[in-house]
């Protein structure tokens, strides 16, 4: 990918900073950095399409390491699942027989799997010989008469966020519209009919069904008469993301990084978008009337009023309960983009205190929506790092740290609870009942009982936890002191 | 012999392998207040880390160089010297790890020559020791890159000494290959000193991700590991003990450095590795071997008797770093099991003593395919195999890396009497456990057998079948 084309993802309209300098983020910084690069976004994003064939070109630490690994679920195919890469060996780039291997790869995955498609995801080593990713991906297409979508990621072209985006344009170049979508049995729409109720069209664009979540959501749809045809890219298929250009709306889930999908359906079919969440019950809610008020069908306004209506007495009857628990709980919200907003949106629906969230990730629109719901006073996280949260835990007196898997250990070192909000969590959280879940691990982990016993000191001494290391050192077994200086000098110094 | 038979096809699926600059990385996380750095882009990092950190539930420190666009066309020579610099002025390591990547090597990058840059124009951090190792992810795989690593740091930090042989005569250097998990070096540094001797164990990660909570809330170093003043001494002991043939360069340089005499174990699993390394304890230490030595190989006896009924001739597939396949299909073997399956992830001049007729190297697809073939009764493998095994129907004994969906997986004893006895108890429970499923003696229905009174022609096996 040249740097033109990588300026041109990163220019997008629909966003609202989009005067601001073209960086993407700052440089990072060498010794000084963290996250992932724009391999691990295009294929966070793209792997959930559980048919699909995901051929990794590279050598094997861009697939060794990270397949299989997110908590993404499916209804039927297991595909994704499956790790395929080409693991490049020394041979291979020094002879220049990657972009054979590639074909021979995608040959291979077709014959034995029979996927409808295979999407090839690029990485640092062919992208620096010079692989012909476009050229291989095409005549591999062309001679085993199967799609094969080129997704040209290098990580060092940039951060995971560019990488989501990269996954997405490869979407619209290569994949949407590229079928109409079944019509609905007459038999479903007469029974939705003899209800009095039309059904509608639309697309999810950023819902990854973590820990199968959107399963606590995607009822009310069917119940709403709102046929999702694609979500891009959570238990998705194939021939739904073909079929995207034909939704009546698109809803942005939690996250700008595939604004751009969003924004050219609405530049070459006019589909309207909004943005919304499906955590938290206030956020829920407006999801769900987000697609009411676009869609010209009154009867859909209606049923979605007494929809929520019925689901947050339900709900609300199971969490109360929990929110005299949890209320009054102080929070430290470390996670990126729409879910700093988005999130503490739901713990407040709990009567909880997000004391402070972060807002690397997020855009001047999230920190307007932070400020709007926090108060002016909101703190904003501007360092994540390890020792600034642990000091901003203990500054702001914080009950429990909600954050990405990586800053977990982080706090369980620090002896302080933890909840997983990203990627590779096993619960799910969105929708009215995934509100009850997130109250319980709150509650499981606030008040576990666990934090007083490792806080305590042993009854017998300090709180120093004992080192094993060779400290025990009988004096006849040493000649000289192993001193921490310099060792040598020392040494050599008392020999002569 | 095993013939080793090379990769076959063009798509690897399911990769058992993990990188080679993933496994320099472990070997500098076994190093007190260390932390390695990898030159490459950011991801390279990101995927290492989130590896660690799933296998060990640790934080992991580890750093990048962080190359993007630009440095990866024009050179990213001033990102390892910034780099480092870095990460010396903030953290103030007492070692920094090196490792390249398949970026950074197929860029040009000469990370010897970065460091001497980094020499020249920063004398302020001399006290810091780095330690730079070639590890493309395009070569090897992670117990190569470990022991690469393993070479490296015995190059920058043991002395070119020869003179000081036993000026420490009760200790004992122990340099141990990626195969050994926490809880193995744990048993060994026991093991050594119950016989009052020393060990330095090279590298340690039983003393860094072991899992323990520390006093101080958080530091951006390895808490724990082979303390670096240590490895300067190295040259001064009585003997070094080496675990794995894939550290033969690194002990081949270690004896030649510091002429400490040594002795070079393929592995520590099952009754004859261990009597032969308590031997050696024994006169290494002038002592006799402790009553309690005696009775776990009693005890490891014992076990072997019991368990020979279930893993006489049970067919077992094994797929793992080369190290770790020669051990675990010696240690099968040696109570009659038989390995039917064998899979490295790349080449090793020990797979071919490895105890069975080929092995394959390849993916997991391959294991689950040479499995299905020889209708294997367990596998041996890591995580990522729960799914092949699922798909054959048996059982999966969870060793090398990474295991993720299983706790405590890297405080597990192997070796040992007492660690090859556990193993011995859990193989033969998998197999109790899936009796049946594949060996199990079909029920034959006699054709003459008189049905029960009232049951008409229903088969007798049909519950609640005997009312028409």
């Amino acid at each position: 990918m040249k740097p033109s084309d990588v300026s041109a993802l990163l220019d997008e309209p629909a966003c609202s900073h989009n005067r601001k300098s073209k960086s993407g983020c700052a440089k990072p910084k060498p010794g000084a950095s963290a996250g992932g690069c724009a391999f691990d976004g295009a294929q966070i994003a793209m792997l959930p399409i559980a048919d699909v064939a995901h051929v990794v070109h590279g050598p094997i630490a861009c697939a060794g390491s990270s397949w299989d690994n997110r908590g993404t679920r499916t209804t039927g195919p297991t595909l994704y699942k499956i790790g395929m890469t080409t693991d490049l060996t020394e041979q291979d780039v020094v002879m220049g027989r990657s972009e054979k291997r590639l074909f021979h790869a995608i040959g291979q995955a077709i014959d034995s799997l029979h996927p409808p498609a295979v999407f090839v995801y690029n990485t640092c080593v062919p992208a620096l010989i010079g692989d012909d990713l476009d050229a291989v991906c095409k005549a591999a297409a062309r001679h085993f008469g199967v799609p094969v979508v080129p997704i040209d990621c290098a990580g060092f072209y940039g951060t995971k966020n560019l990488g989501n985006r990269i996954g997405a344009d490869a979407m619209v170049r290569h994949v949407i519209g590229g079928r109409e979508p079944d019509p609905l049995p007459d038999a479903v729409v007469a029974g939705y009919a003899a209800r009095g109720i039309r059904i509608h069209d639309v697309n999810l664009i950023g819902e990854y069904n973590i820990a199968g979540e959107f399963w606590h959501v995607a009822p009310l749809f069917d119940e709403l008469g709102l046929r999702i045809l694609c979500t891009l890219s959570g238990d998705a298929r194939y021939h739904e993301v073909q079929t995207m250009h034909r939704a009546e709306v698109n809803m942005m889930v939690c996250s700008k990084a595939m604004i751009n999908v969003a924004r050219k359906l609405e530049d070459s079919y006019g589909t309207p978008w909004f943005e919304g969440s499906f955590y938290g019950i206030s956020d829920m809610s407006a999801a769900l009337r987000g697609f009411a008020r676009i869609i010209d069908d009154p009867s859909l306004g209606e049923r979605t009023e007494a929809l929520i209506a019925r689901e947050e007495a339900r709900v609300g009857g199971l969490l109360a309960p929990w929110r005299e628990r949890l209320s009054g709980k102080r929070v430290l919200l470390n996670t990126g983009g729409v879910k700093s907003w988005s999130v503490v949106s739901a713990l407040q629906d709990l009567g909880m205190d997000v004391v402070a969230t972060a807002t690397k990730k997020s855009t001047e629109e999230d920190k307007a929506r932070i400020r709007e719901l926090m108060g002016p006073e909101a703190k904003m996280i501007t360092d994540g790092s390890a020792r600034a949260l642990l000091d901003l835990m203990a500054e702001l007196d914080a009950d429990i740290m909600i954050a990405g898997g990586r800053n977990l250990y982080t706090a369980l070192k620090a002896r302080l609870p933890f909840l997983d909000i990203n990627q590779e969590r096993e619960f799910g959280y969105a929708g009215y009942q995934g509100m009850v879940e997130l109250t319980r691990q709150l509650a499981l982990t606030i008040e576990s009982p666990v934090w007083a016993q490792v806080r305590s000191p042993a009854p017998w001494a300090s709180s120093e936890v004992a080192s094993r290391r060779p400290q025990a050192r009988d004096e006849d077994d040493l000649i000289l002191p192993l001193d921490d200086a310099p060792a040598l000098t020392i040494m050599d110094a008392e020999v002569a | 012999m095993a013939e080793v038979r090379k990769r076959s096809k063009a798509l690897s699926v399911n990769p058992l392998k993990t990188s080679s600059t993933t496994g320099a990385a472990l070997a500098f996380l076994g190093i007190d207040r260390a932390i390695p750095m990898l030159h490459g882009s950011q991801g390279c990092t990101a995927f290492a880390k989130v590896f660690f950190v799933r296998h060990f539930r640790e934080p992991i420190p580890l750093q990048t160089t962080a190359m993007d666009q630009a440095s990866t066309v024009l050179g990213a020579d001033d990102n390892v010297v910034e780099g480092l610099e870095t990460l010396c002025r903030k953290q103030g390591p007492a070692m920094i790890g090196l490792p390249t990547t398949g970026l950074s090597e197929t860029q040009g990058a000469d990370v010897r020559r970065n460091v001497r840059e980094f020499r020249a124009r920063h004398p302020e951090h001399d006290h810091i020791a780095v330690v730079p190792v070639d590890t493309p992810d395009y070569v090897g795989c992670l117990e190569s890159g470990f022991a690469l690593a393993v070479k490296s740091i015995v190059d920058v930090l043991v002395p070119d000494d020869r003179s000081r042989v036993g000026r420490r005569p009760k200790q004992v250097n122990l340099l141990v290959n990626a195969s050994l998990t926490p809880g193995d070096l744990e048993h060994l540094r026991d093991l050594v000193e119950l016989f009052g001797l020393r060990p330095v164990v090279l590298p340690d990660i039983g003393d860094s991700l072991d899992g323990h909570l520390i006093a101080d809330d958080f530091t951006p170093l390895t808490f724990g590991g082979t303390p670096v003043p240590e490895i300067a001494s190295l040259n001064e002991a009585a003997h070094t003990i080496v675990v794995g043939r894939s550290l033969a360069a690194a002990a081949d340089l270690l004896a030649e450095r510091s002429g400490v005499p040594d002795s070079r174990f393929d592995h520590l699993m099952g009754l004859a590795a261990n009597d032969r390394l308590v031997r050696l304890l024994a006169e290494l230490s002038g002592r006799p071997v402790p009553p309690r030595v005696e009775r776990w190989r009693a005890q490891l006896q014992d076990a072997m008797v019991d368990c020979h009924f279930m893993l006489g001739f049970a067919r077992i597939g094994i797929a793992a770093d080369p190290d770790l396949l020669l051990a675990m299909s010696e240690f099968v073997t040696a109570f009659g099991a038989e390995v039917v399956a064998a899979v490295a992830p790349d080449r090793a001049a020990s797979l071919t003593d490895v105890p069975t007729g080929a092995v394959q190297i390849g993916d997991l697809e391959a294991l689950e395919t040479l499995s299905r073939a020889a209708r294997a009764q367990l596998i041996i493998s890591n995580s990522h195999a729960a799914d092949s095994a699922a798909r054959l129907g048996v059982p999966l004994l969870r060793a090398g890396f990474p295991q993720y969906d299983l706790v405590g997986g890297y405080a597990r004893q192997w070796i040992g009497y007492r660690g090859g006895r556990q193993a011995l108890f859990d193989l033969s429970n998998l197999l109790l456990a899936h009796h049946g499923h594949q060996d199990a003696i079909a029920p034959y229905h006699a054709v003459l057998r008189a049905p029960a009174p009232g049951a008409g022609t229903c088969p007798p096996s049909v519950p609640g079948g005997g009312s028409h």
